[in-house]
Order: structure tokens, then sequence, then C-alpha cells
């Protein structure tokens, strides 16, 4: 029985010191990588904005102008950050990250560019989407120019009838077997653009302070 | 009684001698890309292997991360295996595949942050991978750190080259193209490296959706016994 006891004892140490040193090493790993990686993130997280609104567009810091837009005030499925560009002090456009949880396979993750003066939109990107590869993932950049096709829209162009996929008697293209995806994507910025139509001037003024 | 737990040993894989001399390396060698190829006999880490194969480029990806994970915790398993008790090992492999594991995510997020936002998804998908714990268990804890490292790199090597096979198969039959996303891997000067076999290709949507994974590694399978049995005669 004592013998067993001592068996016990060694092994739990030993494994306590292995534990430790795992767990020194990784603090270690952490604490020098730490400060890069989110120096890496707000890059990316920048260059992600930029590629919806274009640098020339606005002077602020633009990743950290953002509120939050809380799901229950506004009836986005998901908390919603905006990103607020100004040039020189003037409201430029606003982006809004927006999550809709009607696509084929889960969140979809938007950013939406809208101009703060005549509400069209400045870009659209898909940041994060979980769709069928081949199929339903047409609306990345680097498939395809589906996205593209948003520029420049707004609520009058085309009207609101038309904020649909053709399939529904809309006028935006659907993809080939998929049309779960381009409707989700054309339904999100649609709400989003009847959301920043009468909170933009709101959004902005919440932004400056 | 005594106070160690006796382990069946017939199970692990022990090569006698010290040095690595040119017929035990060239066993293992073709242990891990062949003949105990861990996707193809060992049928270890199917989760990831099935998952993230639906193109050439993400099974390189995959595959590159598995080389460094088993080649690091392989030598380090080595090199502690007489310091380690018997009865802890598990626990203790466990610990050191996380570790190793947690601290390539975090340099990597670091230093190649747009490998990682590629990779990144797989990375935590190694420590699933069985067969990592696999080796450390059969080999790395029974053998010494040159030929453990060894059988490390050359497990993990096999593992990728089923890996780039099953998705780059899966990839020409679904989209009829290869190497797409090259971009994401090798930067920008690969953006042009997708080989489209046949214009106005449909694809084959069944081949990248998961049952293609499992028909296409049955596939890999049976042509490996194929192969295997003609070797016999």
């Amino acid at each position: 029985m004592r013998k067993h006891f001592s068996a016990m004892k060694k092994a739990g140490l030993s494994l306590a010191f292995f534990a430790f040193i795992s767990v020194l090493l990784v603090a270690m790993t952490n604490s020098l990588t730490k400060d890069k990686i989110i120096e890496n993130q707000a890059m990316m997280l920048l260059s992600a904005l930029n590629e919806v609104v274009p640098t020339d567009r606005y002077d602020n810091d633009l990743a950290s102008s953002k509120i939050i837009l809380t799901s229950q005030d506004t009836g986005f499925a998901k908390d919603t950050p905006v990103y607020l560009a100004t040039l020189n002090g003037v409201p430029s456009t606003a982006i809004f990250e927006v999550t809709t949880l009607k696509g084929y396979s889960g969140a979809m993750t938007l950013l939406i560019g809208i101009n703060a003066n005549d509400q069209t939109l400045s870009g659209v990107r898909i940041v994060n989407h979980k769709e069928t590869p081949g199929l339903g993932d047409k609306m990345e950049t680097r498939k395809s120019n589906w996205v593209l096709a948003f520029n420049g829209k707004s609520l009058n162009n085309p009207d609101m009838n038309g904020w649909q996929v053709k399939k529904d008697g809309g006028k935006f293209d659907q993809f080939t077997g998929a049309t779960i995806t381009p409707r989700a994507i054309v339904n999100a910025i649609k709400s989003t653009l009847i959301y920043a139509q009468s909170n933009m001037n709101t959004l902005f003024q919440a932004g400056v302070k | 009684m005594t106070d160690t737990i006796t382990v069946d040993d017939s199970l692990g894989e022990k090569i006698e001698g010290g040095t690595c001399a040119p017929e035990e390396c060239k066993k293992i060698v073709m242990d891990g890309l062949w003949h105990n190829n861990p996707g193809l006999v060992q049928l270890l880490g199917l989760c990831p292997l099935l998952a993230v194969t639906g193109n050439f480029i993400n099974g390189l990806g995959l595959g590159i991360a598995t080389i460094i994970t088993l080649t690091a915790s392989n030598t380090i398993i080595s090199f502690t295996r007489n310091w380690v008790r018997k009865e802890i090992r598990i626990p203790y492999y466990v610990l050191v595949i996380a570790s190793i594991v947690t601290v390539i995510d975090l340099s990597m997020n670091a230093f190649s942050p747009e490998l990682h936002s590629v990779l990144g998804i797989f990375i935590p998908l190694i420590v699933t991978n069985c067969v990592i714990i696999g080796r450390a268990e059969a080999f790395a804890s029974r053998n010494k750190i040159p030929r453990a490292a060894l059988d490390g790199f050359m497990m993990g090597l096999g593992f990728t080259l089923v890996l780039v096979a099953l998705g780059g198969m899966r990839e020409f039959i679904g989209n009829g193209t290869l190497f797409s996303d090259a971009a994401v891997m090798f930067g920008s000067q690969a953006s042009n490296w997708t080989i489209r076999f046949f214009d106005n290709y449909q694809g084959l949507l069944l081949a990248i959706l998961p049952p293609g994974a499992f028909l296409g590694m049955g596939f890999l399978i049976a042509m490996k016994n194929v192969v295997d049995k003609k070797l016999k005669k």
C-alpha cells in the first residue's frame, strides 16, 4: 500500500514538473508573440476595410473609430460593429460588419461600406463564411467578380423590388446551383441600407463623441 | 508488488543498436512513406485528413504543419524518454503535443499571418491527429533521438503525400483544376499557378463534399493494396 502511494506521489510530482515546463514554454511564446499578433490582426482588419473604402476617401484612424450596434436595438442578427470613415472631419463612409444567419451553412460576415452623402454602396466584401466550396463561395473576390456588382448601388438603384436575386424577380444574379447564399447576401445588404438610411447621421454623431 | 505498471511492448517498434545504420534508416523511411503509412495503413488522423483535402493546396498546408509537429514531438519525447515514468507517459505526450502545437500556432500567427490565415484552422486540428500520439507511443518513446526525428519526419511526409494525393484527386474531379488558391500559401506570384484542365467543366460536387473524401480515401487504399499485391508476385 505504502509502495503504491509513493509511486503515485512520484508520478504525480513528475507530471506536475513537466506540466510546469510546458506552461512556462507556452507562456513565454505567448508573451513574445502577443504584440506582433495584435499588430497583424489590426493590419488585416485595415486591409479588409480598405477593400471596401479606398484610402483616399478617409484620413482618420479607421480601425479604432468603431462603434458597436447591439442586436436588440437595431434588428441585426448579431452585434454589429460599424467603422466610421471621415475625410477632413466630414463623414465619408460607414462600414458595417454585418453577420447574417441566413446562409446555406452557418453565419456569414460581410463588410458593407455605405457612403454618407448619397447612401450608395462604396463596396461589399464577404470576410467570413462556411458556404459549400466550389458552389456557394463565388462571392469571394478571388473566385469571381460577383460581389463587385454591388458597388454604387443604393435603395433607389435598383428600386426596392429589385433588391432580390433574379430567381425571386430581382436584379441580382444568383450563382449556378446556389441561390440561398446570394439571397442571404442581397437581403443583408438591403436591410443594412434601410437601417443606414434613417440612422446615418446619428451614427456619425455618436462616433465623433 | 512492483511500483511500475507493466506495459505491453508488443505493439511498439524498437530497433536495437545506437546509431542509425543505412539499413535501419531505409526501413524507417520506407515504413513512413509506404509500408506503415499513417494515412493508408495505420489509418490514423482521418478526421483532419478527410476534412481539409478539398483541394491540393489545403492538403499540402496541413501536411507541412503535420511534418513540423510530428518531427518536433518525436524529438522531444525521445529526448525525455528515460525520465518519464511509464504510468504518466500518455498525459505527458498529450502535454508535449498540445504545447508544441500551441507554440507553432502562436509563432506562425506572429511571423507569417498570411499563411496562418490559411492554415490557422488546421493547426488546432493537428492536436486531434492520433498519428502524433501514436508515433510517440510506438516509436519515439523507445528509440534514440536521430531515429525518432527521422521517423517523425517520414511519417509526416507519408501523411502529406496522402493528403496531397487525395486533395489533388478531389480538386481535379470536383473542379477540374489543380493548385487553385496557391496564392494564399506562396504569395501573389503563385496566383496564376492554377491549372484548368477542361473548358466549361461543370464540376462534380460530390468529390468536394465529405462523401467524396471517404470515396477517394477508399480508392487510394485499394490502389495501395493492388500495388502491394503486384509487388509480392
